[in-house]
């Protein structure tokens, strides 16, 4: 689960839906699992497979068209349940990346927290993308971290995208939270102490 | 210095400030359920630590559990496990634990308030969005990932953005046969989903202060449905009668000194808050929602938006949201058959949500072709039905009461409706499948549940009150 993070060039799966729930990232009845492992299968497994588990060719995860480790998507991205399900079910299917022009706060954090990185676009730069991939399925986009830049490389646009630098720090040097936390824990007593 | 509500308790929960902004932030509480904690159990195992704090934590499964026969053993092979898993970290952690038919046993949103174990002042965290719901007590509480789950076990720490404040204000009187549930969709509806996303918000305002405290639990469960990180109310009177002499509340001259302490919870009159809202009671009427998110609501005498009234880049949404329900744009939901009626979760599972179902109920009779569920918040609000006699007039109206849990709120128990049906719920989302696959949720206050319930329609309420 803890990758590096650096830089990223991938050709992207376009998802132009809006306000896409956690229970679409992966429905409730797969969350009874005791490990982190094989989310990535019942990824939006109801809009992915019918009732009698075939794949519906119509979702664009079932499309060969589209591939790569970018998943770009309408905005509101990841509202509902914390279910951090969701984000090891991105994470396992292969996507490193996810691009929308808003996320819900605590999805958000639990992308970061696997090392998945969100990446907050304005509505041009989104709306434009999903046009060059649609124009173009090849269309590479590169995601930079260290830079803080992500480029269309159809278009050639790039922006600069908002991440804070504890986060950045994180991804980048393969650390989580934990590994901070439990450095810092004399302060902790220290707090509990002055209380 | 002036502080909002949340500043009061944020600022004093802060262990650290990393140079950028980043927060230590200092947990109080951490309820865990059995769905969001075995991945950070084992985490903790896999790093050879213990929990930092376990008198904090307290532990009770309630998503997959059951509500018949909690006597037998759980027919689901995986959900027994994931139960099972619980009680065995519960056990080899040494935490507190209330497993199935334990008299605390209930969804962890209603046990955490009507325990004590919830109090003004705190931060709580818990690894599921509505934990919100504990800020009606006047406490930071919000929903945690599973990554999160293990830190504060790990640290009784999180690191965490400070988020903005707002300020949603409800001034006036409301309507009568509206209730907690109606406000609380009505604000969803005009902030849309996302519309609070970035901010903790505090609600205030004539109509707030007039809530019950079990209202006020109601309105801050729904407050991540509009994006919100947590909701909160200031605690006053209402909130200490409420919390006194329950289980785990301090005592004595402890709870004076608390009580006192409690008392400087507030906002200040001059403090600033990032954004400002306010809406007027008088404007608020019986809600449903007619699509696929909690944002899609609206009175239940007005028509389904029209699709010209959806902003061009949502519309695509908006027509496999309709789709999906059945619906149609402009159209009416009045006199809409209805095939489920869902009372319960920790939106709308507690004793005055019993009692606002049965008074609509009672000497009515239950329609023929509706199945409907009723499902006690915990065994507390379920020993409550009994001694107030509720059970016996849901009976005499052709009602039966189920063993409480989460239940079909997300169906991951065998409480599921089936595909194409639609269900009146009181819980808190009607995303596409959330309550078993294909099923079509319309998400309803008690009273128009109830409603419901006795004419398998949609139906308005205050009709059936009249008479």
């Amino acid at each position: 689960m803890k990758t590096k993070f650096n830089i990223i060039t991938s050709t992207c799966v376009p998802l132009p839906l809006e306000n896409v729930d956690t229970d679409q990232i992966i429905p409730a009845r797969f969350l009874k699992a005791t490990t982190k492992e094989g989310f990535g299968e019942n990824l939006f497994r109801d809009w992915r497979y019918d009732k009698e588990g075939n794949k519906i060719e119509s979702f664009v995860l079932n499309d060969p068209t589209y591939g790569g480790k970018i998943l770009v998507a309408g905005k509101n991205f990841g509202s509902g349940s914390s279910r951090e399900h969701a984000a090891w079910a991105i994470a396992d299917y292969g996507f490193r990346v996810v691009v929308s022009s808003f996320f819900a706060d605590i999805h958000k954090n639990n992308e970061l927290n696997n090392f998945v990185l969100p990446v907050v676009v304005t509505e041009e730069f989104l709306a434009e993308l999903f046009d060059s991939i649609y124009k173009d399925p090849k269309t590479e986009v590169e995601v930079n971290l260290p830079e803080q830049t992500i480029t269309n490389k159809a278009t050639g646009k790039s922006e600069h995208f908002e991440i804070n630098a504890y986060k950045k720090d994180c991804l980048i040097n393969g650390l989580d939270d934990i590994d901070y936390l439990l450095a810092n824990k004399s302060k902790i007593e220290a707090f509990e102490a002055a209380r | 210095m002036s502080k909002t509500l949340f500043e009061k308790i944020w600022d004093k929960h802060v262990v650290d400030t990393l140079p950028d902004g980043t927060i230590q932030l200092y947990i109080d509480r951490l309820y865990c359920h059995e769905v969001t904690s075995p991945q950070a159990f084992a985490g903790l195992r896999a790093r050879g630590l213990k929990p930092f704090r376990p008198e904090q934590i307290t532990c009770m499964p309630d998503h997959n559990i059951p509500t018949l026969n909690q006597d037998k053993p759980i027919k689901d092979p995986v959900s027994k496990n994931q139960v099972d898993t619980l009680e065995e970290n519960a056990r080899y952690f040494g935490l507190t634990y209330y497993g199935l038919q334990h008299p605390k046993n209930g969804i962890i949103h209603v046990v955490g308030p009507e325990t004590g174990l919830t109090q003004p002042g705190m931060t709580i965290v818990c690894g599921d969005s509505h934990t919100s719901t504990h800020g009606a007590m006047g406490a930071i509480a919000f929903g945690i990932g599973t990554s999160e789950v293990e830190m504060t076990l790990a640290t009784q720490c999180i690191m965490q953005r400070r988020p903005k404040t707002m300020r949603i204000t409800i001034d006036g009187v409301r309507k009568p046969g509206v209730t907690a549930k109606d406000f609380a969709l009505y604000i969803i509806s005009k902030m849309s989903t996302s519309g609070a996303t970035g901010y903790f918000v505090e609600y205030a305002g004539e109509a707030i202060r007039n809530t019950t405290m079990e209202e006020r639990l109601t309105i801050c469960n729904l407050s991540i449905e509009m994006g919100a990180r947590g909701g909160m109310i200031a605690p006053d009177d209402v909130t200490f009668d409420y919390l006194k002499d329950r289980e785990f509340a301090p005592r004595g001259e402890e709870w004076e000194r608390k009580v006192n302490e409690w008392r400087q919870l507030y906002s200040d009159p001059d403090a600033k808050f990032d954004k400002e809202i306010v809406f007027h009671a008088e404007d608020i009427d019986p809600m449903v929602t007619y699509g696929t998110n909690p944002g899609m609501g609206m009175g239940i005498r007005e028509n389904i938006p029209s699709m010209e009234s959806v902003d061009e880049a949502g519309r695509i949404s908006y027509k496999k949201s309709l789709d999906y329900m059945g619906f149609k744009a402009g159209e009416s939901m009045l006199g809409k058959k209805v095939d489920y009626v869902f009372l319960g979760s920790c939106t709308n599972g507690r004793i005055e949500d019993f009692r606002a179902f049965a008074s609509l109920v009672k000497g009515k009779k239950k329609a023929d072709d509706v199945t409907v569920w009723l499902v006690p918040g915990s065994w507390q609000v379920e020993r409550q039905i009994r001694a107030e006699g509720i059970d016996k007039v849901l009976a005499e109206a052709g009602f039966a009461l189920r063993q409480p849990g989460c239940s079909a709120c997300l169906a991951m128990n065998e409480d599921k409706v089936p595909a194409g049906k639609y269900a009146v719920s009181t819980s808190n989302r009607n995303f596409e499948g959330r309550q078993g696959p294909g099923a079509r949720t319309i998400l309803a206050g008690p009273l128009v549940a109830a409603a419901a319930a006795v004419t398998g329609k949609i139906t308005d309420p205050r009709e059936l009150i009249k008479d």
